[in-house]
């Protein structure tokens, strides 16, 4: 068995005297795809910056693809890819731009960037928009572009921050699509997601509720455990259960 | 009007909220005076000279003491030879060279015409000109007190005297400057941007939907920023007088009266940036590029406007702060009255009405 | 008298039309939904509608009233709530409500009763800037901000999206109150769930009204049948459907897959198994608006 691809234990942020994040322990294994899920302001994003190695946790440990996450962030930044629903692509760039951008700043060679970028829009079927303006694709294109760069130098983990926000139903699948595939090749995904239905197409899940992680399983020993027909009543019972 | 009070104290939120913002307003005044007067004067004093006295008579030696007595220039050393020269200002301490040549006092008063040589580092054009003057203005000096005192027949006495700035202060000019760029800075520029900031936000989409007319929604923005540029004058001038000793002499009502013109003329401006611009980013730079960057070259607060070529000359016509420059001088230096200053301030008004009737227009009532 | 009337409005943006003969009614009282992903024209739809946006072709009404000629009167009656959180972030909570009443010559006080529901539940944060609430709570005020003139009509583009699980379906239960007070609502959303909570949706893809109706008409006429199947590694069933001869689509539903197929289901399933596969199970889906947007996608496409 391989390590973890992410542990932390007791992972604490505190903003004064407000605590974001409050002392949370989970692992996720190598090639697993973690849902990590939450109210607005219940604390998500401060746990994925810390882990991504943009915030320094107030107490607490963690470690990512093996490295510490207070002494090895330059380590982690290169292990990880990173993509967001605001956090996009260069608009005023095109697609190919962009990707050669993004494989010259995690060091790629020429040859490997050619070659990358030769596969990447093959898979995405997009040869024709090569060229294009990354402004003038459709939403749910320009996500799955940003998906294949952030994994473009085969990281080991990929931190998705609710990459599906408004993109329509056919093209939001053809992105799990993706997902799935990396995950299968061995990538470890951590996604955020307000699609309850989402929610399901993960190996495991937490819910977290005000700072705290109130809940983590499996999906369907999720339902189980508290009696709900799907994610969604999972989710309103946790999250409506705090006031 | 319940509307338009409200209208007007949520700008003042905004402006009062953001402090730092708010910081650089009132800041940015007292640090410009401050630069332009003490640090960035085109007046020099203690100049260091050399002489090269080759008569070495009373009245070479009295132009010599006469040279070095004033504030501007400071005797650095004798020279004994021409060979003398160049190494002295490749030294580099050494900005003007006097060379006085031999029989200066016989030719004086024999031939009542005696020669005197200036050399200046020029790789400083403006200092060099500057010191050749003041040279100058000594020597026409030197030479009316020694030719008064022979008596001689048949010379013209050319009597200077500078009228309106007798000392030469170069603030006299810096402060109707820094003023009016800071006017311009904070009405024109303030008001694009905190209008185009309501766009970017998606605010100004409710507030087109309501009931608000677009004069109200502009008003209400400007009104703030009115107020705000008039005290910023205020605290210039009293910067000016307080410090520099900048004089008025003539009405303040009218000063005020002019400078809330002025302010006008800015808003005026500003709102038409923001009627064509969509993003702060943009105004931005429109006010920068096209009303800061005039009002500094082509108003006649930095480079002289006589001195500019034709087509220059003709451009200024249309920035409005080469206007306001001149009726600040104007009231403040000379005194003038509303008379006087009819025809700037006209241009002014003609200005302001014409930039608000544009941008009247181009405020739309729609989004696109 | 109709609140709201589309009739063929078209609308482009140089080359990219971004509305193509839409037409369509909302009733007295009646919550209607438009339906559709980010980019399809809801929000162009919306500000034609506000008044905001000409049209190039077709005419629109609401209340009787002309989006053209007549557009300050209906600036007057109705509420707006843009796609993008447009309150000022640096004024509080309660500034932000008491301008927007002021703007529209009214005050908190006189129309309270309208906004009483939400407010209340954000009133403990009154002095805290917009810009500090939590996504839900911000949804609530700027919702608060729209009333507060008491509309005769609410526009409300993409009020829920980004927010979670539990705001939003506090949000449409909000919806529902102010429903029931006789208050037309046309409301547009990129989630496929909420489409039931209306009275009516149209689905909205690039531009165009692919189907209106109430939500349940529009599942039920969906003829297709879907099977719902499920086995133990997902990724591979997908692919392996993809694959497999007579399957027209297959996409992940919650913890099935979705497939529309020409082939006997247990017969798949049996060939599943001889591949490999575990806990194979298959059983016919509850087909839902997602199920038919996607087949009316799919039809477009096809159109095009």
């Amino acid at each position: 068995m391989t390590q973890p691809a992410i542990t932390t234990h007791a992972l604490t942020r505190r903003f004064g005297d407000f605590i974001a994040t409050n002392a949370i322990t989970f692992e996720v294994a190598q090639g697993e795809i973690f849902g990590f899920l939450g109210a607005n302001g219940a604390g998500k994003t401060t746990a994925m910056r810390m882990l991504c190695g943009l915030l320094k946790p107030s107490s607490g440990e963690a470690r990512v693809a093996g490295f510490d996450i207070y002494t090895q962030t330059e380590k982690i930044k290169q292990r990880i890819g990173y993509m967001s629903q605001k956090f996009s692509l260069y608009e005023d760039l095109t697609v190919k731009e962009n990707i050669r951008f993004y494989g010259g700043i995690y060091g790629l060679s020429h040859r490997q960037i050619r070659e990358k970028t030769g596969a990447l829009l093959g898979k995405l079927d997009m040869e024709k928009e090569a060229n294009m303006l990354v402004s003038a694709l459709p939403l749910g294109w320009k996500q799955k572009l940003s998906f294949s760069i952030a994994v473009i130098h085969d990281p080991s983990i990929v931190f998705l921050d609710e990459p599906t926000g408004g993109v329509d139903p056919i093209t939001r699948r053809q992105f799990w699509d993706l997902i799935y595939e990396s995950a299968d090749k061995g990538v470890t995904i951590f996604v955020t997601t307000h699609y309850m239905d989402e929610a399901e197409y993960c190996n495991r899940i937490s819910i977290m509720v005000d700072g705290k992680i109130r809940a983590l399983d499996t999906p369907s020993a999720l339902k189980q455990q508290f009696g709900a027909a799907t994610m969604n009543d999972v989710f309103l019972q946790l999250a409506r259960a705090k006031s | 009007m319940k509307q338009f009070f409200e209208f007007v104290k949520k700008e003042c939120f905004h402006i009062f909220r953001d402090r730092r913002t708010l910081m650089i307003l009132f800041g940015m005044p007292v640090v410009l005076i401050v630069l332009f007067g003490f640090a960035i004067t085109n007046e020099i004093r203690h100049a260091r000279i050399a002489v090269l006295d080759q008569s070495q008579d009373v009245l070479s030696h009295g132009l010599v003491r006469k040279i070095t007595a004033s504030t501007y220039f400071d005797l650095a050393e004798n020279l004994r030879s021409e060979k003398d020269i160049m190494p002295a200002f490749k030294k580099g301490d050494v900005r003007m060279v006097i060379v006085i040549p031999g029989g200066f006092q016989r030719n004086f008063i024999r031939e009542r015409k005696a020669a005197v040589q200036l050399l200046t580092d020029a790789s400083d054009p403006n200092t060099a000109t500057t010191l050749i003057n003041y040279a100058n203005a000594i020597l026409m000096q030197y030479q009316q007190e020694e030719t008064g005192m022979k008596h001689l027949p048949l010379t013209i006495q050319p009597e200077v005297r500078m009228v309106y700035n007798p000392t030469l202060k170069s603030v006299f000019l810096f402060v109707p400057g820094v003023m009016t760029l800071i006017l311009m800075l904070v009405c024109a520029m303030m008001t694009s941007i905190t209008i185009t900031r309501e766009k970017e936000l998606g605010t100004m989409e409710i507030l087109l939907v309501s009931p608000l007319r677009p004069l109200m929604i502009i008003a209400g923005k400007v009104v703030p920023y009115i107020l705000l540029s008039f005290v910023i004058a205020i605290i210039i001038l009293a910067l000016g007088a307080g410090i520099f000793g900048m004089p008025l002499k003539g009405s303040l009502a009218l000063l005020l009266l002019a400078c809330a013109l002025f302010c006008l003329t800015a808003l005026s401006l500003g709102i038409l940036i923001s009627s064509v611009t969509n993003s702060q980013q943009t105004a931005m730079m429109m006010s920068m590029m096209g009303l800061l960057l005039p009002t500094i070259l082509l108003s006649g607060f930095v480079f002289p406007i006589e001195s500019m070529p034709l087509p220059l000359r003709v451009l200024s016509n249309i920035i409005p702060a080469k206007w306001f420059i001149i009726i600040l001088k104007d009231i403040m230096l000379k005194g003038s009255g509303l008379r006087q200053i009819a025809l700037p301030m006209g241009v002014l008004s003609g200005m302001t009405l014409f930039f608000l009737v544009v941008s009247l227009r181009k405020f739309n009532i729609r989004l696109s | 008298m109709q609140p709201i009337v589309v009739q063929h409005i078209s609308k482009s943006y140089g080359k990219v039309s971004a509305l193509r003969d839409v037409s369509f009614t909302v009733g007295p009282g009646e919550l209607f939904g438009l339906i559709g992903p980010d980019g399809a024209g809801k929000s162009t739809l919306f500000r034609i509608l506000a008044t905001l946006v000409l049209a190039d072709k077709g005419q629109a009404f609401v209340n009787g009233k002309d989006v053209v000629k007549d557009y300050r009167a209906i600036r007057r009656e109705v509420g707006y709530m843009p796609g993008r959180f447009s309150l000022y972030q640096d004024l509080t909570v309660e500034e932000n409500l008491r301008f927007f009443a002021t703007i529209f010559n009214t005050t908190v006080n006189a129309n309270y009763d309208m906004i009483r529901d939400i407010y209340e539940q954000i009133a403990p944060f009154k002095d805290r800037p917009a810009g500090k609430l939590s996504g839900g709570m911000k949804q609530k005020l700027a919702l608060s901000c729209a009333l507060v003139h008491r509309p005769s009509v609410l526009f409300l583009d993409e009020p829920t999206t980004g927010v979670d699980p539990v705001s939003r379906k506090e949000f449409w239960e909000m919806l529902q109150r102010l429903r029931q007070r006789g208050i037309p609502i046309l409301v547009s959303t990129p989630y496929m769930d909420e489409a039931t909570l209306c009275d009516r949706v149209a689905l909205i893809q690039n531009g165009a009204l692919m189907r209106i109706d109430t939500p349940t008409a529009i599942v039920e006429q969906f003829s297709t049948k879907v099977w719902a199947f499920r086995a133990s590694d997902t990724w591979r069933l997908i692919r392996d459907l993809r694959a497999y001869p007579g399957v027209e689509s297959c996409f992940a539903f919650g913890e099935f897959l979705h497939v529309v197929m020409n082939a006997d289901p247990e017969k798949v399933k049996q060939d599943l198994i001889t591949e490999g596969h575990t806990g194979v199970a298959y059983q016919p889906a509850n087909a839902g608006i997602e199920d038919v947007f996607m087949a009316l996608m799919r039809a477009q496409t096809e159109i095009s």
